[in-house]
């Protein structure tokens, strides 16, 4: 038995190869994620390692606002000189050194423009003196005030050299300039660790640039006396300064700065993840539908086996075997492929990233397990069905053409109704928020339950829209045979569409969220905002771009401008919650530039100690005009604030609003974006070019017209769309396989009848177009149902993000469109192998054929 | 009429008022009506008549293929009818053997792996000497590792017969076996039936259409409209062919 099946098996090795395909592409994703996210991993620790090695002991101070991972950079405090001094009379401390070192210190290179560094940190410390870790390679130390050094990676990237004049900013000032002295690398002869920037001032320059503070530091770091344990050493340095300070060993330092980049790169993993999930599920479609193909040809040998004493479990045993033996041989060549395509992303990643050196490619045990355990599971669930079909063939089946009766659809419609009715209730629970926590599994859930129970329905629906699809070709007579024979097994038509169908759904979907989200957003903008002109920068690293304030100054200096504000935020805590803080340098701007209404107070004036409220933030917080709250901002000591007034929520309107004074304390005291307003009758483009030429010491930000603004402001979820449908474009090419498939299966099926036909005289081009018709009408099919869920799906979620800004409805016509012709150029390439093979078959052969 | 030959020898396979009635209400057809026959052990039986006259379905009903209206089937000491997916598949691994017109081998399998086929699927070992035998029967040995498409269609059916016979099933049911073969070869695969039926004792009962087929047989059970008939015992073809022509003229049966 065990050997019939596998010999079998052999024998249809290349349809069966065809459907296990889409498994090695799905299996590839999962195994891809976790080699990447591995080798990155391990990758990373050896920086951290690297760079911590030469630290025993490190104490900071405790940041003011705690942030999660995912709220945005945390700011440490200040350690006072003193302390330095304190830790170095601990019993046990060698060496103590007082630090400077914090991210955002931004080269100006050679061409003006700001040296970015996609990801790594830039930053900015204090010359140290050299180390083992840390060599001179040019030029000498900083010993002015208006010197500098900075790493080879750095120099080279900004086409610098020693003895140039260079531009830096920094999160604090606008832009200095330098003289480059210096130029040092690493040990073993790196130019920069890990893709890591760094500029090196004096200590004093460092803490005035970088902390705002005269003899503070970010950190000491302690090199414990020989005989001295690290732990211990580090107990006894927290136990002489007490609360206020975070002590850890090198070690544990090393640990925590790879632990929260791992968990970035979780969230890279999960979106990987996410993409393999699709393309599984379209491949069960897939192999469900091979499978079902495959035991309906072979009817007659599965009745034979019965026949001579097979029982119904050794039928279902053979079945679920083949689909055994398909998953392992798939989850080898995704495995193998996966870890071909994590090596090669981490390597485009280890570039990006400026010089990440590599740990080796390994091959942890998740990817491994996760490969085989996707694989197997895959396709020993898709191909259960046709084995229970196949262990129901009569053995009378042997003897004599059983005709395969047209099984009623009642059953498996009734199956589709419940299944999306189950989806629907799913979606409903998660996108009304009933959920709670669990939203986002119940809503994916939802969309599975919906996917699952639209294929289920497809074959009722398929009987009409497929004939009157068909009934654009039947014009000819080939025309109407293709259209006939896409009609004749409604299940496997159904199947086919339906493996199309999520994919195509999927990318509807998210293009109708998404650009429903840019009209609305858009649309709001362009009521709202009064200002012809805006100041804004795309941030190159994780701190926002930001410009010199002085700028607004100007600006609001100039002939025809009536008005130039500047915007600031920080994450900072309201009464101990984590909150986004903003502040106008005009304090009038909120009513004029950003038509914000007043619920109660006033809002068109702020003193120093005074703050608005939102309506929303002022309900949930219990807060009304008069209250006094906390406000502790990333940088200085906490103030209080009374609330003076409360205006109006709105998608443009922050949380909370501060006084410009409270500023000075935000982690980046300087305007993120400038809004100008001008005076009637002013022609933007006279401005515009002025406005720029001051804004030229500030070369991360640029100015542009509304409009532009708008455009550059929701341009991000077009490269978010792209990027999703690259992703997506993965399944609608599984599907196409699967379109392939049951073609060529359906060819083979009717070899005998293509044989008639060529024999009463039907052409091998008019054989060919038969096929291709019946290709087309599949896929228009498979588009349509997916553009029909896809836009279900997309309106559902808007209409739950109603509350959030989404207010229109916008159906991407255009896309749908090409998405439908796309789909018609997809059945024909689909149909030319199956086509060429009908084509082919030998009339005389195939009627004799038994 | 019931055919009662044979009465004192036990009977391998037999029908008791055996009904087969397919479709409901007004496209109701009987296939079968009240068929009672015996088959006798170690005989070779052909059951004939013309198309549509239920021999066919007599076989499949014999054979536990076809479940009955009415009546009772008996392989052995086996009751056939009423036996669940699980007692029928036992039934065919242990006591019943098929041959097909269309030969119905595993085209991707070898002869010899189609030959032992029915043992592999019940898990046992043939015995080797009744293998041997099989083998030599047929006239096989230098074929056994050829897969049935380099065989020729009687080669394929001895193949058939090969399989049928390897397990020792206490019947052997052949249906038209030589109904795609040309005269010469299917003359081969009867003598090759018969044979294995006067040297080894085995059973089989044959469905066919064709008078010199039906000769080779011990004794001829003809049916026309669901009922039996007729039947002829050492038969020729000439006694058959008569038989059958008396068949064309509806006659009255007294049931």
């Amino acid at each position: 038995m065990l050997r019939a099946t596998l010999k079998s098996l052999l024998a249809r090795k290349v349809r069966l190869l065809l459907s296990g395909l889409a498994v090695v592409l799905g299996v590839m994703f999962v195994s891809g994620a976790f080699v990447l996210t591995d080798t990155l991993g391990r990758s990373f620790d050896a920086v951290f390692a690297d760079a911590y090695e030469g630290i025993d002991v490190n104490v900071a101070g405790k940041p003011k606002v705690a942030l999660g991972e995912m709220q945005g950079e945390q700011v440490a405090a200040t350690v006072p000189a003193a302390t330095v001094q304190r830790v170095r009379e601990v019993a046990g401390v060698a060496e103590a050194t007082g630090v400077v070192n914090t991210d955002g210190a931004q080269l100006i290179g050679g061409n003006g423009k700001v040296v970015t560094s996609f990801g790594p940190p830039q930053l900015g410390a204090n010359w140290r003196g050299e180390s083992d870790l840390v060599k001179l390679r040019e030029g000498r130390e900083p010993r002015a005030d208006d010197e500098i050094v900075v790493n080879a990676a750095l120099a080279q990237a900004g086409k610098v050299k020693v003895g140039d004049r260079v531009g830096v900013l920094t999160p604090l000032t606008p832009k200095q300039t330098f003289t480059l002295v210096g130029i040092f690398g690493y040990s073993g002869d790196r130019d920069s660790i890990g893709g890591v920037n760094e500029i090196a001032f004096t200590t004093p320059v460092a803490q005035r640039l970088l902390l705002g503070e005269r003899d503070v530091f970010t950190n000491v770091t302690v090199r414990a006396a020989p005989g001295v344990g690290d732990a211990t050493l580090r107990d006894d340095v927290a136990r002489t300064l007490g609360d206020g300070f975070e002590v850890k060993t090198g070690a544990q330092l090393s640990a925590d700065a790879s632990a929260s980049l791992k968990e970035g790169l979780s969230f890279f993993n999960k979106i990987l993840l996410g993409f393999a999930a699709v393309a599984l599920l379209v491949g069960t479609f897939l192999i469900l539908n091979t499978f079902s193909i495959i035991v309906a040809q072979r009817t007659r040998e599965l009745a034979l086996m019965r026949a001579i004493g097979a029982s119904g479990r050794q039928i279902i045993g053979s079945v679920v075997l083949e689909a055994v033996a398909i998953g392992l041989i798939a989850s080898v060549l995704g495995l193998g492929a996966g870890i071909g395509i994590g090596a090669l992303l981490a390597y485009v990643f280890g570039n990006l990233a400026g010089g990440l050196t590599l740990a080796g490619i390994g091959v942890p045990a998740s990817a491994v397990i996760g490969s085989f355990a996707v694989g197997l599971l895959i396709t020993v669930v898709a191909a259960l069905l046709p084995a229970l079909r196949a262990a129901r063939i009569p053995p009378i089946a042997a003897m004599q053409d059983v005709a395969n009766p047209d099984r009623p659809l009642t059953r498996v419609t009734v199956t589709g109704g419940v299944i999306t009715g189950i989806g629907a209730v799913l979606l409903f629970l998660g996108l009304s928020g009933n959920a709670g926590d669990n939203a986002l599994p119940v809503i994916l859930g939802g969309v599975l339950f919906a996917f699952i129970g639209v294929a289920l329905l497809t074959p009722l629906i398929s009987r009409p829209v497929v004939s009157l699809l068909g009934a654009v070709f039947a014009w000819s007579v080939p025309g109407k045979l293709g259209r006939l024979n896409s009609g004749r097994n409604p299940r496997r038509t159904a199947i086919t569409a339906a493996a199309l169908m999520v994919g195509i759904a999927l990318v509807t979907g998210v293009t109708v969220i998404l650009d429903s989200a840019k009209g609305s957003i858009g649309a709001l903008a362009q009521d709202t905002i009064k200002a012809e002109l805006v100041i804004s920068g795309a941030s190159t690293g994780p701190r926002p771009a930001s410009f010199d304030p002085a700028v607004l100054t100007k600006v609001a200096a100039l002939p025809g401008v009536q008005m130039a504000d500047g915007e600031y935020g920080d994450m900072g805590m309201v009464d101990g919650k984590v909150t986004w803080l903003a502040a106008s340098s005009d304090v009038t701007a909120l009513q004029r530039i950003f038509g914000a209404k007043t619920t109660a107070g006033d809002i068109s004036r702020l003193g120093p100690d005074q703050m608005l409220f939102s309506s929303d933030s002022a309900r949930s917080r219990n807060i009304s005009v008069g209250s006094t709250v906390t406000v502790q901002a990333s940088r200085g000591e906490p103030r209080t604030y009374t609330v003076s007034g409360i205006y109006e929520s709105s998608e443009l309107t922050s949380p909370v609003q501060l006084p410009p004074q409270a500023v000075k304390d935000f982690a980046i005291p300087k305007p993120n974006q400038g809004f100008i307003q001008l005076a009637p009758g002013t022609r933007v483009a006279d401005v515009q070019p002025q406005v720029e030429a001051l804004l030229a010491d500030s070369p991360e930000v640029s100015v542009a017209d509304r409009d532009a603004f708008i455009e550059q402001q929701t341009g991000s979820l077009d490269s978010l769309l792209t990027m999703i449908q690259i992703l997506l474009a993965l399944a609608i090419v599984i599907a196409v396989l699967g379109i392939v498939n049951t073609l060529a299966l359906s060819v083979l099926e009717r070899t005998r009848e293509l044989g008639l036909l060529r024999a009463i005289g039907l052409r091998r081009a008019q054989t060919m177009r038969m096929i291709t018709v019946e290709a087309v009408v599949i896929s228009v099919f498979g588009a349509l149902l997916g553009i029909v869920v896809g836009v279900g799906l997309g309106a559902a979620v808007v209409r739950a993000l109603k509350d959030d800004g989404i207010t229109d409805l916008i159906l991407p016509w255009g896309q749908m469109g090409l998405f439908l012709l796309l789909a018609a150029v997809i059945g024909v390439v689909a149909a030319v192998l199956p086509a060429v093979r009908a084509a082919r078959i030998n009339v005389l052969g195939a009627i004799a054929h038994d | 009429m019931t055919a009662t030959v044979g009465r004192h020898a036990q009977a391998a396979a037999r029908a008791n008022d055996v009904w087969k009635v397919y479709g409901t209400g007004e496209a109701q057809v009987a296939a079968l009506r009240g068929v009672s026959a015996e088959f006798e052990r170690g005989r070779f039986t052909a059951i004939m008549g013309p198309s549509g006259s239920g021999k066919s379905t007599l076989m499949h009903c014999l054979a536990g293929l076809d479940s009955v209206s009415r009546g009772t089937v008996q392989i052995g000491d086996t009751t056939v009818t009423g036996l669940g997916d699980s007692g029928l598949t036992k039934l065919r691994r242990d006591k019943v053997g098929f041959i097909f017109q269309q030969f119905n081998l595993l085209p991707t399998l070898t002869a010899q792996e189609n030959i032992l086929l029915p043992m592999s699927i019940a898990g046992r070992k043939p015995d080797p000497a009744w293998y041997d035998t099989v083998i030599d029967t047929v006239g096989l040995r230098d074929r056994l590792g050829h897969r049935p498409s380099q065989l020729s269609g009687g080669q394929q059916q001895r193949v058939a017969c090969a399989r049928a016979l390897v397990a020792r099933p206490e019947v052997i049911f052949a249906d038209e076996p030589t109904g795609n073969l040309d005269s010469r070869s299917g003359a081969e695969v009867l003598n090759f039936l018969r044979n294995s039926v006067r040297e080894h004792g085995q059973t089989i009962v044959m469905v066919t259409h064709d008078p010199t087929a039906a000769a080779y047989a011990d004794r001829v059970v003809f049916l026309a409209d669901g009922q039996i008939v007729s039947e002829l015992i050492e038969p020729t073809a000439d006694t058959v062919l008569d038989t059958m022509k008396k068949l064309d003229t509806p006659v009255e049966v007294a049931g």
